[in-house]
């Protein structure tokens, strides 16, 4: 009685009838490649995850220079399941941004960017962006000494931009070094400016995907493919996904917690061989061996236009895939996916492998 | 008006003439220069070496010491009647050298922070001595400063740079054959490079670590007597000698004639002190004098237990915090608060000096309680990680139910579904 009259009331200022009525209808397709439908969905989870473990963690932390690391450390002694938390915010962070990875080259490889779906390709790919400038600018917020000079590099690298480099540099450090008040900047984007950008993204995102719909690989009969009901079928699978991903956070946070280090000291020198965050491995890397010198250039500048660039042309190539758009094997697109994972794959590898001198 | 004009004409020509027509006149004759740097190594060695030296750059020549009339070209220059001294003795040398560096007037005008006792300090040296005897093998200025390049004392390449100083003595200290006839050691060198100080000063150059000067003096330089050798290393260890100076051992040592800091340490070979030369074992230096079962003996013995105990509680604190760290449990508090651990026990170290057993006790007390609270956050935070992983499995069995009652549902609604579609 009472959930009718519920049901009734809301119905009345949502349109809820038509919003069920959707679910009821909607479909999945089912097919060899189904697997990799879930990664979106496992990333939607890893936000959740974030933003939840992300509010915990504000209760105590501090964002200054003087106290940053001493809160992380009280959070991490001291707050009741305090140590859980961070490690699952952290350690969620880093499966976040590589569940993202796997989602965006899936949906790269299966085509699924092809037309009408360009636009959730596009909020897809600024969205791993944004999830890069998260763990850019949460890495730095236990101001510990990895992060600080990670950050000094990172930013550095920004700075190498001919004519802007030096205004964005001065923006992200809030002046000309790394200080207290990059600290209080970058805990702004982290808690502020990305996750309201976040939600905006991720919200035409979903709305996309709910009304286009999953996409099913190229070669396969829209009339003979298998489809089975969103609700419940695919979002029960989809909850197991999530609870393994769950299981994998709790036994990683327990067995590997992630570790507070030592406390920045700007006056102190870098430690040897200091590297990124594995995110970021390929185009340290990268940067590193382009010689000082290219023709006119100065390497790291060309390097660094070279990655924009590739990055643009990555954006918008759905834009040029017209074989997919006209639902016909596009095997010239599918080698430059394969080579993009294999570089990515092979130069963080390299760079782990390289000594730390 | 006229005046005015002549002397703004003045003013103008002499500027003109010191400006431009200076730099372009004819320098001064040096003839001592011009023929020495042409001649055999030996006697061109000079010329070169004094292109660095601090006094040519203050406007000194050759003549300024060595006499003569470098306006000369010929042999005339180096007439006595020019007052050329030529190669100078060492008497010759020390008066030379005074007469400029101890004129407080004279000395002002290059360099007002000089000191000019030098002559008066090397007077009362051992060195000044044996050359007031008529000895011309001892060291004067020129021996430990190169007479003809001289570098200020902050020059890494001066001879007296404090890391070239135990070489520089060791010229003459290191020769066996040259020091024949006093009878003294010639291992100095040798066994000061193997000792803490040497260590410090020659690999890792530390400046601030003790040369020969610094416990011998420079230019007053003499042996340190038995009386005075702990006043020579309490330059540097104030508090071990203060702690020393009230403990029994002193009036003890003063009656024996023993040399305070160095019937322990040693002197020139002064190894970094371990705590096994505390106590009664092998190595001890506190059975040199105490005999087995005497007072002495067992206070050793007892301050030797105390530290060894204060060592191994630190010990014990440091392996479980390790152990828990690796477990993965946050304990750098702790860790941390060892460093108080390491300073009571480095206090206690250097109390041993007074031999004041309530004041090592007390030491010995404070970092027993840091280091047992240590061990206490260890115990805490192995219970934390066993807590964890117990955790980790009573919330895997709920995730697993979970996961297992979800397939479940998945597998009806599929077998739902077959039945239905048959």
């Amino acid at each position: 009685m009472e959930k009718n009259f519920l049901y009734e009331w809301f119905s009345k200022r949502i349109p809820l009838k038509n919003m069920i009525e959707f679910g009821k209808k909607k479909t999945v397709p089912v097919h060899k490649y189904s697997v990799w439908y879930y990664f979106g969905g496992i990333c939607l989870f890893l936000f959740v995850v974030q933003v939840l473990t992300g509010i915990m963690l504000l209760l105590y932390y501090r964002p200054t220079a003087e106290s940053a690391f001493e809160s992380v450390q009280f959070i991490v002694t001291q707050v009741k399941f305090g140590w859980l938390v961070r490690s699952i915010h952290s350690w969620a962070a880093n499966i976040l941004i590589a569940a993202s990875f796997i989602h965006m080259f899936s949906v790269y490889l299966m085509k699924s960017y092809r037309p009408p779906r360009e636009m959730t390709w596009l909020t897809g790919f600024f969205l791993l962006l944004i999830f890069l400038a998260f763990g850019f600018s949460g890495y730095l917020l236990p101001w510990n000494e990895l992060a600080f000079f990670a950050t000094q590099v990172g930013t550095n690298m920004a700075g190498a931009i001919p004519l802007v480099g030096g205004y964005i540099k001065t923006f992200l450090r809030g002046g000309e070094e790394v200080t207290g008040a990059t600290l209080i900047r970058f805990f702004g984007f982290h808690v502020a400016v990305l996750p309201g950008i976040t939600t905006v993204l991720l919200a035409i995102h979903i709305y996309l995907v709910q009304v286009h719909g999953m996409s099913a690989p190229i070669g396969i009969e829209k009339n003979k493919i298998k489809e089975e009901p969103f609700f419940p079928n695919f979002i029960l699978k989809d909850m197991v996904g999530w609870s393994l991903v769950l299981t994998l956070l709790v036994f990683l946070s327990v067995f590997f917690p992630w570790e507070i280090g030592v406390k920045a000291d700007p006056f102190a020198s870098a430690p040897v061989g200091i590297k990124p965050e594995w995110y970021f491995m390929f185009m340290f890397i990268t940067l590193k061996f382009i010689p000082g010198k290219v023709l006119f250039f100065e390497g790291e500048v060309l390097g660094i236009f070279g990655f924009i660039f590739a990055g643009i042309i990555w954006m918008l190539l759905p834009f040029f895939d017209k074989k997919a758009a006209q639902e016909k094997r596009s095997t010239f697109f599918t080698l430059i996916g394969v080579f993009v994972i294999l570089y990515i794959s092979v130069i963080t590898i390299v760079g782990y492998m390289l000594p730390g001198k | 008006m006229v005046i005015n004009k002549i002397k703004y004409f003045l003013i103008f020509f002499i500027s003109f003439f010191l400006i431009f027509i200076n730099p372009i006149l004819p320098q001064k004759k040096d003839s001592c220069v011009d023929c020495h740097s042409q001649l055999e190594r030996n006697l061109s060695l000079p010329v070169k070496e004094m292109e660095a030296d601090i006094h040519r750059e203050r406007g000194f020549s050759c003549f300024t010491c060595h006499g003569g009339d470098p306006a000369l070209d010929d042999e005339s220059s180096m007439d006595e009647k020019k007052g050329f001294l030529g190669k100078l003795n060492k008497k010759k040398i020390l008066s030379l050298c005074s007469g400029c560096h101890s004129n407080p007037d004279f000395m002002k005008k290059f360099n007002p922070s000089l000191r000019v006792d030098q002559a008066e300090l090397y007077a009362s040296s051992q060195h000044g001595k044996l050359l007031a005897s008529d000895d011309d093998k001892v060291a004067v200025c020129s021996d430990c400063h190169k007479p003809h390049g001289i570098l200020p004392s902050n020059n890494p390449k001066s001879s007296i740079f404090p890391v070239n100083v135990p070489e520089t003595c060791g010229i003459c200290h290191s020769n066996s054959k040259y020091m024949e006839e006093y009878k003294i050691p010639v291992d100095q060198l040798d066994t000061f490079r193997k000792s803490v100080h040497g260590v410090a000063l020659f690999e890792k150059r530390d400046l601030g670590a003790p040369a020969c000067n610094d416990c011998h003096g420079n230019h007053g330089s003499t042996p340190p007597q038995v009386t005075s050798v702990a006043n020579v290393c309490r330059q540097c260890h104030g508090s071990a000698g203060e702690l020393f100076s009230e403990s029994p051992h002193k009036k003890a040592f003063d009656e024996m004639g023993l040399s305070e800091c160095e019937a322990c340490h040693g002197n020139h070979e002064i190894s970094k002190p371990t705590d096994e030369m505390l106590g009664t074992g092998e190595g001890a230096v506190c059975v040199k004098c105490h005999e087995v079962n005497s007072r002495g003996y067992n206070v050793a013995f007892k301050m030797k237990q105390s530290i060894d105990e204060l060592k191994n509680k630190e010990r014990k604190a440091k392996e479980i915090l390790r152990k828990a760290e690796k477990a993965g449990v946050e304990v750098g508090e702790a860790i941390f608060s060892l460093n108080d651990v390491n300073t009571s026990i480095t206090k206690a170290r250097n109390l041993i000096h007074g031999l004041d057993m309530t004041r090592i006790e007390e030491t010995i007390k404070d970092g027993s309680a840091i280091a047992d609270k240590a061990y206490k956050d260890g115990e805490k935070a192995i219970e934390e990680a066993s807590f964890r992983r117990k955790g980790l499995g009573v919330s895997l069995i709920f995730i697993i139910l979970f996961i297992v009652s979800l397939l479940y549902k998945i597998r009806q609604i599929e077998k739902r579904k077959i039945q239905r579609g048959k």
